[in-house]
């Protein structure tokens, strides 16, 4: 078992959860994730990035979207709780080097995906902008963190209730054309967020790059699940990647293979809300 | 108790067959097939053993087990004893008595073979270790006093298990670690539960832990640990590395990426180690197979167990597509016979050439061609041809490719002077199981490719003897 020590909710369904994972917390790199099983007997493997990892405390941080049953569930855990089974850390670690001016942009839940990596960068003395978007105020988190580790930091929602309104897109097309040199850009969120940014930036030759959510099971290259298509070929995100270059990826496969087990999802959604005790 | 019968008495008794559930029944459960002997039947077949002088039957055996002798024990009705005989040997016999393919090992070097039926050991083999079971007396051997020294198995399918078993009774501070959440390797992640129930692993597995073996899930070696931190941060004496040949092989043709193409890893791990296929209680999801046409490609064992999965979750079509003939089928012949039984369709000298599929991207169908034999290639079987202009094209739903596995790099890759052959298995002498790298060794089917249970348990015992003289000598 996998001791919770602290879980709080950053907007309505985000929550952000420390888990006692020592092994994990010391060999954890930006860019890696765990896997995690909420209950032993039934539970699913589901892949988290870990957001944050203190190797001496021996934690790890996880910032969880509540989309289905599985992350409804790990939601609901508290300080005190406990996961049953974390696995990590998974993927290869983001790359990091001095690359000059670098762009991180987080939608909804992925600028917490992203938010380790841009730390990372920062601290290889890149200049980092941030481009951070969400549908609403409520929904944009991690905005005190990103502002503490990026130069710049550029807050978006849909709806204008807070920061500019518009997309994270139309965002790092006004940089672009207003002439800021960007030698590299993370961009991390929804499958359209991503291949819209790899539509921006392509014409423009700026090395890309996105971190992948394809459906996993096992996380060590042994189910072929994770599997996408980068230039051609087939990769399997759990070991290859998460991250890959935006322009070789091929978002249409990626995302129809998410959707492949919907009426599984839908169902298991609508028995936990019905009956959430049973669960 | 009963007497030995004259020889002549003997060969007049027909081989005994297995009680098994109802094929139509059981093609719609996932129970187990095979219900076991009883004590009668059991004594029955033990009458058919010969007693051979050279007993044939334990040569044909990787591990040698003392078929003659515990045969002998059945005969008295002293099935405990029966079982601690074949413990000397095999540590795992309720396993090995369900998987072996017996027809190649011991029963195909059994005399009986010749004239008669072979006699069936592996089922006598089954009926002893559960009797044991039934009973709780395992007959769990004493532990030599501590020695001090530590080692870690990384993988805990049958060659981690045995190692660890063995060097325990050494006295030694043995760590199992496994990357998945379960302790067994493929006999939980592969092998499905109407062939071997879990509790049968969970049952050894107990046995293990009872007798001091510590088992450590969730830890991925080379990721959640390298191996130099094992061996000079946390003071492991030596490291047995079992990983498996887990690494799904595809086809790359066309159209793999649809929904509804599966590995057979992955397919079988979602079936069985997530429990898919109680679809009341899984979080797990597994593809719609109900009513639809669902065609494994390949002709194994994980074909087998995969297609009769499919039969189980409620596919109104199971195929079996192979590309050479039923005769170089590498399954159990016993597997075959079940999955024929049951309903499986077989499309023998059939290949996949290309996956189809819809708008959304979901598979619609499988481009097959037909195939034949030409003359024997490397490995003696008979090469598959294409037949010109014999392509057609079957509606399927689901897909699920089982033309085998190879070696998984994690460790590999994260271990310095761990050297490895061109496939990518780890390099090891075949005797002292030793690699290229001091205090590390290895074995089962990431030094071999992909084989058997109880090959993997012989390396394991091997690997067990020799790490316990590299850890009393310490000469590498
Ligand atoms: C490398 C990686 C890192 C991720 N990091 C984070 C993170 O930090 N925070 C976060 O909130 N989410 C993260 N995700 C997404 C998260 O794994 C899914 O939201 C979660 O698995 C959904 O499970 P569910 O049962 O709650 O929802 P479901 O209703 O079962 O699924 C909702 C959708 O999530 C996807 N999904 C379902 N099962 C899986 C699975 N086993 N693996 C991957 N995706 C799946 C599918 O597209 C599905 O349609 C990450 C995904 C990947 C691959
Ligand atoms: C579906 C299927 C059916 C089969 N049927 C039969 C049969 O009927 N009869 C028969 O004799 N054989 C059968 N086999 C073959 C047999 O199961 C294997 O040969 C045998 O299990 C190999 O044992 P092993 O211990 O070498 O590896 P495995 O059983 O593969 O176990 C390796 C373990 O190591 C773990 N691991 C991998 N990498 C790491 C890492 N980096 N860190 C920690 N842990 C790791 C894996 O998760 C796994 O649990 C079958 C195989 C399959 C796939
Ligand atoms: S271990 Fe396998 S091969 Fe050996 S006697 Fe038992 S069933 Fe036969
Ligand atoms: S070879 Fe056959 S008949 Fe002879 S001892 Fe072995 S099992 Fe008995
Ligand atoms: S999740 Fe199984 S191979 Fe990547
Ligand atoms: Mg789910």
């Amino acid at each position: 078992m996998f001791p919770i020590t602290e879980a709080k909710f950053l907007a309505p369904d985000v929550k952000r959860i420390c888990i006692e994972a020592p092994r994990v917390a010391r060999q954890r790199q930006a860019g890696q994730f765990v896997i995690v099983r909420v209950e032993a007997e039934h539970g699913e493997r589901v892949p988290l990035t870990i957001a944050d990892s203190d190797p001496d405390a021996g934690t790890i941080t996880i910032i969880v979207q509540g989309v289905g049953k599985t992350t409804k569930l790990i939601n609901m855990l508290e300080a005190g709780d406990a996961l049953a089974d974390v696995v990590g850390p998974l993927g290869e670690p983001s790359e990091i080097e001095h690359f000059g001016t670098v762009v991180v942009v987080g939608g909804g839940v992925g600028t917490a995906i992203a938010y380790p990596t841009a730390v990372a960068m920062k601290a290889a003395d890149n200049h980092v902008i941030g481009i951070v978007g969400a549908r609403n105020k409520e929904l944009l988190i991690l905005e005190d963190e990103m502002r503490a580790t990026t130069d710049e930091l550029h807050l978006m929602t849909d709806d204008g209730s807070y920061g500019e309104q518009g997309f994270v897109t139309q965002k790092l097309q006004q940089l672009i054309d207003n002439g800021v040199t960007i030698d590299h850009v993370l961009a991390i969120g929804p499958i359209p967020m991503m291949k819209a940014i790899a539509d921006v930036t392509k014409p423009h030759g700026i090395k890309t790059i996105v971190s992948l959510n394809p459906i996993m099971v096992d996380g060590t290259g042994m189910c072929g699940g994770c599997r996408v298509q980068v230039g051609g070929t087939s990769k399997f995100a759990c070991v290859d990647g998460p991250e890959f270059d935006a322009h070789e990826v091929d978002f249409t496969i990626l995302a129809q293979r998410n959707r492949m087990y919907r009426p599984h999802e839908q169902q298991a959604v609508a028995d936990l809300e019905a009956d959430p005790e049973t669960q | 108790m009963a007497d030995r019968l004259p020889p002549k008495e003997r060969m007049k008794i027909p081989r005994q067959s297995m009680p098994e559930q109802d094929a139509e029944q059981r093609a719609c459960n996932f129970e187990e097939v095979n219900l076991g002997l009883d004590s009668a039947i059991a004594e029955k077949e033990a009458q058919r053993c010969l007693t051979c002088a050279d007993p044939k039957c334990s040569h044909g055996c990787p591990v040698g087990v003392q078929v003659r002798e515990f045969v002998d024990f059945v005969l008295e009705g002293e099935y405990l004893k029966a079982a601690a005989k074949i413990r000397e040997d095999n540590v795992l016999p309720a396993v090995t008595g369900r998987v072996c393919p017996q027809e190649n090992q011991c029963e195909g070097a059994c005399v009986l073979s010749k004239r008669f039926t072979s006699l069936a050991i592996g089922h006598l083999e089954r009926f002893v270790a559960d009797y044991e079971r039934a009973t709780g007396q395992v007959g769990l051997p004493q532990r030599a006093p501590a020695t001090g020294k530590k080692v870690a198995i990384v993988g805990s399918g049958p060659a981690g298990l045995s190692c660890a078993g063995d060097l325990v009774l050494k006295g030694h501070d043995v760590t199992v670690m496994e990357a998945l959440h379960e302790i067994g390797g493929v006999l939980v992640y592969g092998i499905p539960e109407f062939r071997l129930p879990k509790d049968i692993v969970k049952g050894e597995v107990e046995n293990m832990r009872k007798m001091g073996v510590k088992f450590e899930t969730n830890v991925v070696v080379g990721k959640t640990v390298t191996m130099d931190q094992l061996q000079n941060e946390e003071g492991f004496d030596a490291v047995f590395v079992a990983t498996g040949a887990g690494l799904p092989k595809f086809m790359n043709l066309p159209g793999e990426h649809l929904g509804g193409v599966y590995s057979a890893n992955e397919f079988l791990t979602r079936v069985n180690l997530m429990k898919a296929y109680d679809r009341e209680h899984s979080d797990s999801p597994i593809y719609e197979c109900r009513d639809r046409n669902v065609a494994v490609m390949g002709g194994g064992n994980t074909a087998m167990d995969a297609v009769r999965s499919a039969l189980r979750l409620g596919a109104k079509n199971a195929y079996i597509v192979y590309r050479r003939s039923e005769e170089e089928m590498p399954a159990r012949a016993e597997e075959v016979h079940h999955a024929k039984d049951e309903g499986v369709q077989f499309l023998n000298l059939h290949n996949p050439v290309e996956f189809l599929g819809n708008d959304e991207g979901y598979l619609t169908g499988v481009k097959l061609q037909k195939m034949e034999l030409a003359e024997p290639d490397d490995s003696g079987r008979r090469r598959p041809v294409p037949v010109e202009g014999s392509e057609f094209v079957m509606p399927l739903d689901v897909a699920v490719i089982a033309i085998g596995t190879g070696a998984n790099p994690l460790v590999q890759s994260t271990t310095p002077g761990l050297n490895t052959n061109k496939w990518g298995y780890i390099i090891a002498d075949e005797e002292s199981m030793r690699t290229t790298r001091e205090g590390v060794f290895a074995g089962g089917d990431i030094v071999s490719g992909a084989a058997t249970v109880i090959l993997a348990m012989g390396a394991g015992r091997k690997a067990a003897k020799s790490i316990h003289e590299y850890l009393t000598t310490g000469e590498w």
